[in-house]
This record gives structure tokens, C-alpha cells and sequence, in this order.
């Protein structure tokens, strides 16, 4: 992909992202935020967060399935875009549903398996997002900084959880959510097989020959990064 | 004047009931005529159109009622969807006529009412009620009805009967939300039903409702024909009620059997029993930014606590 369509799809992406909150502030300005605007707002939020959380873990299993590599530079993009909106969709529970009652805010949080995890997803999102620029990837090395980024999964089933836990049993919303994360989960776990099942079969090679093939593709893997 | 206190509303919330005849009617009549062989079902929906009702002056609050917009735009009727906006958005596809309510079971006179003949069964109230729903928020609403137990007593249950069982239309192609979902997911079990104890049925706050702020009720509401049990959380007032069913043994509900650990059959209203996944102490009013506290029954207290005396209602919840 050229540099030029690189820099179009980053356009493309960023306006779909900023979308949900142009929209939900003009749904604000025209009064068009239901009978009971907080709850609204706050399920808006929560929603978009979890979209953008799933369409960031979308991108590697793009690559995985089709060999494209342009997804993989869309990571980064959608995974702050998702914090962000996580932010919004907390700050609203704080100040516009609970209005700084932190004492019954810090029992819905011990209480509440819905508000735990919630919250935990948002807590593991900041180390991920404190460490989403090229110089932090460098600093880190690029396999420590994967293996940190592996908390995404986790952010994930948190996510989809808070999701499930909160809502009632008759929704099928959530379950929709957690079948994509099922899927995009599987995938990776498939790929990760099949790369196990070809590194076993390089059995015959010596040793050290198989420890060069898997530090080349470590490095193949932080160029990567290091581009996106 | 219908309310007594806050906005009310305005001429143009409520057609007239002779614009109406007028209007809808000799339309929707002459249209008939031509269209269709059957004239008595092609009669046209009633819902919002004027139904004159007295205020009971012993049934209202301080508080002003939530403006009909959102009483009629913020729904939960999973028949229509399970989000706030389905009931008003697909609420054209019910049917309200002709209807019929059977009333039926431990009764010496069972009996098949016709909608319309339970319309001119008693003098209609109009009553003030604030709404809780067990979601923590809550509405103030001016209903229109009269007391259910005028009913039950014209079916005449025996000594046997001690609970009653509602239910609700099953039609999927008048309730869109009866319909399966992807993967055959079926958000309640259908039809929905839902009961009380006969004292609870039998106790005049339970009124049988047919319309809302001044008119027939609008069918995200319930049309035709609905309970409202004011102590108790929204979803125990069953809506859109073909049968009533006068029974010995406590009936399943819908909500109960979906979710037991989280919706007993009582649902009375009760701050200190929270549900397992939220608190009840507070709740929102709609149209008011900050939360407030809910009151024991909803603030019915004095009249229903003495149907519960010595039941522990943290395990009867």
C-alpha cells in the first residue's frame, strides 16, 4: 500500500472514530437523547468504546487471515480511540450519574462484578496507551513491549464481561459482542498453532539454526511495530 | 383541568374527540367500505384519542408528572424490542380492536369481556402514580382506569383462589419482539405473564388501566388494556392483558423464570434490598439531574405494608 492510501485510511479511520461523539454531540445540542439523557450517553459511550476496542483487535487477525499488512497500522489509532471513549463513558458515571458520591461509587466497584471489571479494563488500558509511541516501543524493546500489549486480550474479555454482567439475561446484545471477541480470539489461537506446528516440524534442523529462524522472525515482527 | 399541579399538557397533545370522529373516523370508515369486507375490524386504532376520566383527588403526588413525550417514548415492552425506543417506534403494528379479556379459572363467573364493554364497566379515575422501574428510574404518570378488583369481583373467585395470573398477547407479527432472534434467541419466554397475590390484586391502588394523561393509551403503554401496581417495579404491572386467570398456586412469572435470583415474585419496591447486580436505595427521576432516594413501596408505605406483616422481604424479594 502506497504511502499516500496509508495516509487516506488514516484520514478515513479517524473520521469514522470521531463520528460517534460528533453525533452524539449534535444529538445533545437538538435534544434527541431520550428521556433519560445520562443513561443514554453513557450506554453511547460504552458502546463505542466496546466497537473500537473489538475493531482494534480486529487488525492482526486481518493480517492472520487475508496477509494484509496495512490493519496493522490502524492498531494503535483504534486503541486510543477506544480509551478515550472509555474515559468519557467513566467520567460520565462519576459526574453526571453519581456526581462525586465516591462512597457509593467505591461500593459499586468492591460490589459489583459489572463496575470490577469495568474498571479493571480501564486501569490495564492506561500502561497500553502510556506506551503506544514509536520512542516508548524502543525503549521497551520490541518483545517486552508485545508482551505488554498482549493485555489487549485481557482489556477484551474485561470489556465484553462488563458488558455481559450488566446487562439483563434478555439482551442479546452482549452475546454478540462476546462471540466477535470469541472469534478474533480463536483466530489468533489457530495462528498460534499453526506457527508451533511448523516451528516443531524444523525438528531435524540443529538447534541453533531453529533459535535464528525464531529471533529473524522476532525481529521481522519489531520492524513491524516499529512502523506502525 | 386534569392535573392539578406541573406543566400538563397543551391542546395540541390530545385530538379532540370530535376532530377525531370528524377526521380518523369517517376516513379511515369510507376507506373501509371500499377496502375491506369486514367493517367492525377496520375500525380505526384508537389510541390517543381523548377519554374523559375525574381525578381521584385521593390518588396524587407533589411531584409534577414527567411530561407525556417521554412517558411515551421511553419504554420497556420487550414484545416491541429490548431497547427504550422499539415500543414507540413499532408500536403501529398492534392491533387494539377487536379485543377480548378472558377471565377465567377459580371464578364462579368466567367470563370473555370485550374490550369495550370493560371501558363502561365502572366510572373511569384518573389517579397519579409514580412509576419504579427496577432498572433505578422512575416517572410520575397520570393513569386512567379503575380499581381491577371491580373485575375479579364481577368473575366472583371462590375460596380456593389466592393468586392471580396475567398474561399477555402472544402474536409475533403484531409484537415484533416475540419473534427469534439470531441463533433462535428469545429475549423472554413468550407470552409474558406475570401475577399477584389475590389481596395484592384485590387492593385498591391495583388499577386496571385503559389510558394515560387524558387519553386511550398509547400502544407503547400497553394497549389495550394493563395493570398498574404502583408499589411494586414496572415490570410486575403486566400490559396488553387477553387473560386473566384466577389460580391456587403461585404462578410463574416471566422475568422470574428468565432470572429468578434477580426478580422474585413479589418485586415490591424496597431500597434496602438491592438488586444482585444494582442498588435500589436511589433511583433517577426522568427529566431530574440528580438521583433520589426511593422511598419503602415506592412511597405507598401506609397503604400496602400490611400486606407483607411478618414476611421477611429480603428472602421474599
Amino acid at each position: 500500500m502506497s504511502r499516500r492510501s496509508r495516509v487516506l485510511l488514516k484520514i478515513a479511520v479517524w473520521a469514522v472514530c470521531l463520528a460517534p461523539f460528533v453525533v452524539l454531540l449534535y444529538r445533545a445540542a437538538t435534544h434527541d437523547l431520550s428521556a433519560n439523557p445520562i443513561s443514554f450517553v453513557t450506554n453511547w459511550l460504552g458502546d463505542w468504546t466496546l466497537r473500537l476496542l473489538l475493531a482494534s483487535l480486529a487488525m492482526t487477525p486481518l493480517r492472520i487471515l487475508f496477509g494484509l499488512s496495512w490493519p496493522i497500522a490502524l492498531r494503535r489509532l483504534l486503541g486510543l480511540f477506544a480509551f478515550s471513549y472509555a474515559w468519557l463513558h467513566l467520567s460520565v458515571w462519576l459526574v453526571l450519574d453519581h456526581f462525586f458520591d465516591w462512597r457509593e461509587m467505591g461500593a459499586d466497584i468492591a460490589k459489583r462484578p459489572y463496575v470490577t471489571v469495568g474498571m479493571s479494563a480501564l486501569v490495564l488500558m492506561i500502561p497500553l496507551a502510556a506506551t503506544s509511541t514509536a520512542a516508548a516501543i524502543r525503549k521497551l524493546g520490541g518483545r517486552n513491549w508485545q508482551r505488554l500489549h498482549r493485555l489487549a486480550y485481557a482489556i477484551g474479555v474485561c470489556g465484553v464481561l462488563h458488558y455481559l454482567w450488566l446487562a439483563k439475561k434478555a439482551n442479546p446484545a452482549p452475546y454478540y459482542y462476546a462471540a466477535i471477541l470469541a472469534l478474533l480470539l480463536a483466530i489468533r489461537a489457530w495462528d498460534w498453532g499453526r506457527r508451533r506446528v511448523s516451528r516443531l516440524r524444523t525438528a531435524g534442523v540443529p538447534s541453533t539454526a531453529r533459535a535464528t529462524v525464531r529471533s529473524l522472525s522476532g525481529q521481522g515482527r519489531r520492524q513491524e511495530e516499529g512502523r506502525s | 383541568m386534569l392535573i392539578k399541579r406541573g406543566g400538563g399538557f397543551k391542546d395540541n397533545d390530545v385530538t379532540p374527540y370530535d376532530v377525531y370522529l370528524n377526521r380518523r373516523a369517517f376516513i379511515v370508515g369510507a376507506a373501509a367500505t371500499v377496502l375491506a369486507p369486514n367493517l367492525g375490524e377496520a375500525a380505526a386504532p384508537p389510541a390517543g384519542q381523548a377519554l374523559a376520566a375525574t381525578p381521584n383527588p385521593a390518588y396524587k403526588l407533589d411531584d409534577s408528572p414527567t411530561p407525556l413525550k417521554d412517558v411515551t417514548s421511553y419504554n420497556n415492552f420487550y414484545e416491541f424490542g429490548v431497547n427504550k425506543e422499539d415500543p414507540a417506534r413499532l408500536a403501529g403494528t398492534l392491533k387494539t380492536r377487536p379485543w377480548t379479556v378472558k377471565v377465567e379459572g377459580l371464578c364462579a363467573k368466567p367470563k370473555a369481556f370485550d374490550i369495550d364493554e370493560i371501558l363502561r364497566m365502572a366510572p373511569l379515575e384518573e389517579r397519579i402514580y409514580s412509576l419504579r422501574c427496577v432498572e433505578a428510574w422512575s416517572m410520575v404518570i397520570p393513569w386512567i382506569g379503575f380499581p381491577l378488583a371491580t373485575l375479579l369481583k364481577r368473575a366472583e373467585p371462590t375460596s380456593q383462589a389466592r393468586y392471580v395470573e396475567f398474561t399477555t398477547l402472544l402474536d409475533p407479527e403484531q409484537f415484533p419482539g416475540q419473534k427469534k432472534g439470531l441463533f433462535n434467541f428469545a429475549s423472554l419466554e413468550w407470552p409474558y405473564s406475570e401475577g399477584l397475590r389475590l389481596d395484592e390484586a384485590l387492593h385498591p391502588l391495583t388499577l386496571l388501566t385503559v389510558g394515560l394523561y387524558g387519553q386511550v393509551l398509547p400502544n407503547q403503554n400497553g394497549a389495550p388494556i394493563r395493570v398498574v401496581v404502583p408499589w411494586k417495579y414496572g415490570f410486575k404491572s403486566a400490559k396488553s392483558i387477553v387473560r386473566i386467570r384466577l389460580v391456587d398456586q403461585e404462578p410463574k412469572t416471566a422475568w422470574n423464570t428468565t432470572a429468578p435470583q434477580e426478580y422474585g415474585f413479589y418485586s415490591n419496591v424496597n431500597p434496602t434490598v438491592d438488586h444482585p447486580r444494582w442498588s435500589q436505595a436511589t433511583e433517577r427521576r426522568i427529566g431530574e439531574f440528580r438521583r433520589r432516594k426511593t422511598l419503602m413501596f415506592n412511597g405507598y408505605q401506609d397503604q400496602v405494608a400490611s400486606l407483607y406483616a411478618g414476611m421477611d422481604l429480603r428472602k421474599l424479594y
